[in-house]
């Protein structure tokens, strides 16, 4: 190595020198020129990368992975009524999509029906407006729910949509034991990172556990979590901060759910993940490698969890938002067909492919399905699903996992003298190191030692605006009347029984699913259900220091 | 003489939770010399209006990613004007599509900032902007 050092590179760098003086990963990490097996002198095989389908699961957690059944391709959709997501959920159906994602619009996140002041101006914008069962009823018509499996982006009202998804199985006859699918649920991430926060952290954590023990007996099969690592990274955080910040998280759940009574196994193998996939291609596939051996050692060494589906890390997958550019939009499709490359490469469950015009609105059904074609193309064509992680053994991925997994352990470290992830958050420790790096990355553009292209490089004078997808205005006027229509159909004593006793469950220690259910079947609605949350536990006020 | 700092209030008015954005031109503002003060989320636009007159700022910076902009920016200006702060500086950013720029600009957004924009950019336009009417007479120190 010192001669090959002290020789040729010596001799070449004589008369050009490298392109940089300094190579640096998104992190900050210095990118070396060479790796070697000097590199992984420290390597076990068994310990440390085994085999798939085995702990420590750094090589993926099925024995065969995407030689018996690809990921499952996975869009987000959702915007306006339910009448226009169940034909987007179609379309997709249509072109080969094998789950369903729901994205609810800001309102339904923060548990404020659509005639709420709060909603003015976003019915419908970001996502479907769902204010009663009828909604939810109607978003899933002709889509049978032993069918297919969806995946809720909710919150701090997860427990209400949740309880509206059984509702709606109940309806179409099939028993909630048949359910699959995932609500994200993860509420410490929403004070981290994202703000669609209700209530204040520790009755939030109360909701969750509920969750987590309700499913145990009536949903066997629906994970019960997906914790986010995805708008962590998006909100600034680096590949490191994003594993160090989602497991910190995981372990909080764990011991919330221990600490309520539950076994760690009875829940364990239905807490599932969700990360982001950023530019920096191979330090993203060796986050993923990491991100999976560090939790099943957590799992099994921290919390003695005995069920190796508990050891786990499941994950969907996002190709990163924040990547994409508004100038030359095109560029985009190239930016989400590696980063999607790289979920694929770090051994994803489930995927969802960014559409190159989301810099600029909600996607077009042009783009969607270019993003759909993406994933398609990688499983069928470019043949890296037909092994299982190829990339295992290459040194610098291999001294990347084991990197990431250090600095992970080391964050959680500090995490845990804290007094653990909520103390983290509450004292603004895990928001202040995302705003650092989110801060660093943007000078490093700015400066022009990151170049993104079509933005600090290789500018063009832009063509004015593509077809761009527009949320019809009249959603929440058409929203707001057939809300009103309901309230004035339905049993109203039915409903103030139901919401009494939610209200009953939630000053004590009952769990408050049962209770949602049945204000949901009575078409109580999502504000509601949430005012008599936000009437006992009151509501989280954020810090606006910067 | 030592003129006195130009003082924001960076705001998310409407219910988007997504603020890098706005933290990130919050600190790039304040390494430029201004006095910054964040609202934090969930803003209406009567507190918006109200932080800015209780803050006595000179300009206020909207952020909004949800789409819900072409409601919420021109809101804010009236909240402005009816505590009669019509002269506050009002700029927006986010994911604005370019079509609803002129629209936005005619109720009285100055300017609008989409993604990609240097911080450097935003710097800029307001030390002209309010420099100019500082030059002019206005809020000038003695």
């Amino acid at each position: 190595m010192t001669a090959w050092t002290e020789g040729p590179v010596k001799k070449t760098l004589a008369k050009f020198a490298e392109q940089k003086e300094d190579f640096r990963l998104t992190s900050g990490e210095p990118v070396h020129r060479l790796y070697t097996p000097v590199d992984l002198a420290d390597q076990d095989y068994l310990e440390d990368l085994g085999f798939p389908g085995e702990y420590p699961f750094t090589r993926g957690v099925q024995p065969t992975m995407y030689r018996g059944r690809f990921w499952t391709m996975r869009q987000y959709a959702g915007f306006g009524s339910a009448e226009e997501t169940n034909a987007r959920f179609k379309y997709l159906r249509e072109h080969g999509q094998t789950g369903l994602s729901v994205a609810f619009d800001l309102p339904t996140q923060i548990g404020y029906d659509s005639d709420h002041p709060l909603a003015e101006g976003e019915v419908g914008k970001v996502g479907v407006a769902i204010d009663t069962l009828a909604d939810l009823e109607t978003l899933f018509a002709g889509i049978p729910l032993d069918k297919v499996s969806t995946s809720m982006t909710i919150n701090a009202p997860a427990s209400t949509l949740l309880a509206m998804y059984q509702a709606v199985g109940r309806k179409q006859g099939v028993p909630s034991r048949a359910l699959n699918g995932t609500v994200q649920n993860d509420i410490l991430k929403e004070y981290a990172a994202r703000g669609t926060y209700i209530f204040p952290p520790g009755p939030s954590m109360r909701l969750v556990t509920d969750i987590f023990a309700y499913c145990a007996r009536e949903m066997p099969d629906w994970n019960t979590i997906s914790i986010s690592g995805y708008h962590i990274r998006e909100a600034g955080a680096t590949a490191v901060q994003e594993v160090a910040f989602t497991l910190a998280n995981g372990i909080a759940y764990v011991q919330a759910a221990v600490e309520a009574g539950l076994e760690v196994d009875s829940f364990g193998p239905r807490l599932s993940f969700f990360f982001n996939s950023h530019l920096d291609f191979l330090e993203e596939v060796a986050k993923f490698r990491a991100a999976r051996r560090l939790w099943a050692r957590i799992m099994r060494g921290r919390f003695g969890a005995k069920n190796p589906r508990s050891w786990m890390l499941r994950f969907h997958t996002q190709t990163a938002g924040v990547t994409l550019t508004a100038q030359q939009p095109d560029n985009n499709i190239i930016r989400v067909a590696w980063q999607a490359m790289a979920a694929v490469l770090g051994g994803t469950q489930s995927l969802h492919t960014n559409s190159r015009d989301e810099a600029l609105a909600l996607p077009s059904e042009d783009s969607v399905r270019i993003a759909l074609r993406t994933q398609q193309l990688i499983a069928h064509e470019s043949g890296v699903a037909e092994t299982i992680d190829p990339l295992a053994g290459s040194y610098y991925v291999e001294t990347l996992t084991d990197r990431i997994e250090a600095e992970a352990r080391h964050y959680i470290e500090r995490i845990d003298a804290m007094g653990g992830a909520p103390a983290a958050i509450e004292r603004g420790f895990i928001q202040s190191e995302i705003h650092d790096s989110a801060y660093r990355y943007q000078r490093e553009i700015e400066s022009g030692d990151r170049v993104i292209v079509g933005v600090n490089k290789f500018q063009v004078e832009e063509e004015g605006p593509r077809e761009l997808l527009r949320v019809d205005p009249e959603v929440a006027e058409r929203q707001r009347a057939k809300l009103a229509r309901i309230k004035a159909a339905r049993d109203g004593g039915a409903v103030d029984r139901a919401l009494g006793a939610l209200e009953g469950a939630a000053r004590g220690r009952d769990n408050v699913m049962p209770h949602i259910l049945e204000a949901v079947e009575a078409y109580a609605t999502l504000g509601e259900i949430n005012d008599i949350l936000r009437k006992v536990f009151g509501e989280y006020h954020a810090s606006t220091a910067l | 003489m030592a003129q006195e700092k130009i003082r924001v209030l960076v705001a998310k008015p409407g219910l988007d939770g997504h603020d890098r954005g706005a933290k990130v031109i919050a600190r790039a503002l304040r390494d430029a010399g201004m006095e910054v003060i964040y609202t934090g989320l969930r803003q209406t636009p009567e507190q918006i209006a109200e932080a800015a007159l209780q803050e006595d700022v000179d300009v206020v910076g909207l952020s909004i990613l949800s789409g819900a902009h072409r409601h919420l920016f021109p809101r804010v200006v009236e909240a402005l004007r009816r505590k009669g702060l019509g002269d506050v500086l009002v700029i927006g950013g986010g994911i604005i599509p370019t079509e609803d720029v002129p629209e936005l600009k005619r109720q009285g957004i100055a300017e609008l900032f989409g993604p990609g924009t240097p911080t450097a950019k935003v710097v800029e336009f307001i030390r002209k902007m309010v420099g100019a009417e500082r030059e002019s007479g206005r809020d000038v120190e003695p």
